[in-house]
C-alpha cells in the first residue's frame, strides 16, 4: 500500500510538536497577563456608586482627616463606612438641594442603607485587620495611594496575595513614623531603609509570612 | 483542554457562608446584616452609670470638673480629636471660621467669647453628645473620654486666644518675639 503522506510531511509534525511548545508557554503567559490586568484586578476601575463621591474634594478641598468618616480605621479591623448621618452633618445645609445628594437624603429620612459599592474586597479567607497596620506604622496611602486625588475612588493595589507578601517580607521599605500614617501627602525619605529598620524595632514588628498570619 | 482545568476552580472558599462588614442580607426586613442593638442591651463593661463621665451632668446640672485628671497625654489626644471632627467647622483654633462654615454652613460662635469661655465644661460636653443647633451630635464617633479630651483642649485654646506675654515663660519669650505668634 501506498504511503499516505509523503515523506516531507514529517517536518510538518514536527514542526507542531515543537510549536506547542510555545503555545503552551504563550497560554500561561497569555493567562497571566489577563490574570495581572485591571480587568481582573480592578485596579484604576472607578465602580459606579450611588452618589458620585470624591475624596479629592472632600480631602484635599476642604482637609477633612480620614479618621472623620472612618471613625473606627485605629481600633477595628474594619475602617467604617461612615453612616448617613455623617454625610448629613454638613449637607443637611450645604448642597441641601442638589439633585446629586438627593439618595444621601433619601436614606437619611427612610432611615435606610445607602448601597455603596466596595472598592476594596478580600476573599472569606483572608484575615485583614486595619488597626494593626495603622498601629505599626503603616499609611493609608501606602496600599490606598493618593486618595486625596482620586475624584471616583478606585483600586489602588491589585489585592493578591503577591502583593500583600512584598510588603510582609520588606516592612522596612514601606514602614513610616506613626504619626505620619494619614499623611496623604507622605514622602519617604532618602535613607528610608535606615529609618525602616529603626522602625521595626521600635514598634516590636514581628515575623509576618506565616500562612497563619492571613489565613486563620 | 483549558475548560476542564477550569471546571476544578470553585468560589466556595472564595465567598463564604457568612456576612462581611456591613454586607446586605436578604434575611432581614431592612436588608441589613449590621444588627442593631436590642433596646437595653448592655455590652460587658460598657455600663453607663458614671452621670458626671458620660453626660457631663450632676443631677441634670452641667459640672465643672473632669471626671478623670487630665495630663499632656490627654490633652495632646484632645488636640488631635479636636482637629479631625471639630476643626472642618470650628477652625483649629476654635475661632468658628473653618473651611465648612466658608463654603456656606451656619457659622458656630467663637469659642473665645465670653459666654463660651465662663460656659462648665459640662457644657462643651453635653453639646458634642447631643448636638446644638445645626451642629449634629457626634456622639457616635467620639467615645466619651475623647470628648472630654477634647473639652480639656477647648480650655487650652480659650487659654492661648487670651494669653499675654506675662503668661509666656521667660526662657521662651525670646523665641517667640523673634518667630511672631
Amino acid at each position: 500500500m501506498a504511503q499516505i503522506f509523503h515523506r516531507s510531511t514529517n517536518i510538518l509534525s514536527r514542526l507542531t510538536i515543537y510549536g506547542a511548545l510555545f503555545i503552551l508557554a504563550g497560554l500561561v503567559w497569555a493567562a497571566y497577563i489577563i490574570y495581572s490586568s485591571p480587568y481582573f484586578t480592578e485596579v484604576n476601575v472607578a465602580r459606579q456608586q450611588p452618589v458620585p463621591f470624591s475624596h479629592k474634594h472632600h480631602v484635599s478641598g476642604l482637609g477633612l482627616d480620614c479618621r472623620f468618616c472612618h471613625t473606627s480605621v485605629e481600633e477595628s479591623s474594619f475602617a467604617g463606612i461612615p453612616p448617613t448621618e455623617t454625610c448629613m452633618t454638613c449637607h443637611s445645609q450645604i448642597w441641601s438641594d442638589s439633585p446629586m445628594l438627593e439618595p444621601v437624603r433619601a436614606s437619611y429620612r427612610n432611615n435606610t442603607s445607602l448601597e455603596w459599592t466596595r472598592v476594596y474586597q478580600l476573599p472569606g479567607y483572608a484575615y485583614f485587620n486595619h488597626s494593626i497596620h495603622l498601629n505599626k506604622g503603616i499609611g493609608c496611602s501606602t496600599c490606598h495611594g493618593r486618595v486625596d486625588r482620586m475624584p471616583l475612588t478606585y483600586r489602588e493595589n491589585p489585592m493578591q496575595m503577591q502583593w500583600c507578601l512584598d510588603c510582609h517580607r520588606n516592612v522596612e521599605r514601606y514602614v513610616r513614623p506613626r504619626e505620619d500614617v494619614f499623611k496623604m501627602d507622605y514622602v519617604p525619605p532618602g535613607d528610608q531603609l535606615a529609618l525602616g529598620e529603626k522602625l521595626v524595632k521600635e514598634y516590636k514588628i514581628q515575623k509576618l509570612t506565616d500562612c497563619t498570619t492571613c489565613h486563620r | 483542554m483549558a475548560w476542564v482545568l477550569l471546571g476544578a476552580c470553585r468560589t466556595d472558599m472564595h465567598v463564604q457562608p457568612r456576612y462581611k462588614s456591613l454586607e446586605p442580607s436578604p434575611f432581614f426586613d431592612d436588608g441589613r446584616s449590621a444588627r442593631p442593638l436590642v433596646e437595653g442591651t448592655v455590652a460587658r463593661g460598657h455600663l453607663r452609670i458614671d452621670e458626671h463621665l458620660y453626660t457631663g451632668k450632676v443631677n441634670g446640672v452641667d459640672v465643672d470638673t473632669f471626671p478623670f485628671p487630665m495630663d499632656r497625654a490627654m490633652l495632646e489626644r484632645g488636640r488631635e480629636r479636636f482637629n479631625i471632627f471639630c476643626s472642618p467647622c470650628h477652625d483649629r483654633t476654635g475661632s468658628g471660621n473653618g473651611i465648612i462654615p466658608q463654603r456656606g454652613f451656619r457659622h458656630p460662635p467663637s469659642n473665645h467669647i465670653d459666654r463660651l469661655r465662663k460656659a462648665p465644661v459640662g457644657h462643651f460636653f453635653d453639646v458634642i453628645t447631643n448636638g446644638f443647633g445645626a451642629m449634629y451630635s457626634f456622639a457616635s464617633r467620639i467615645p466619651p473620654r475623647d470628648r472630654w479630651a477634647i473639652v480639656a483642649y477647648i480650655r487650652v485654646l480659650q487659654l492661648s486666644e487670651n494669653a499675654t506675654m506675662a503668661d509666656v515663660p521667660p526662657e521662651a519669650r525670646v523665641q517667640l518675639q523673634r518667630e511672631g505668634p
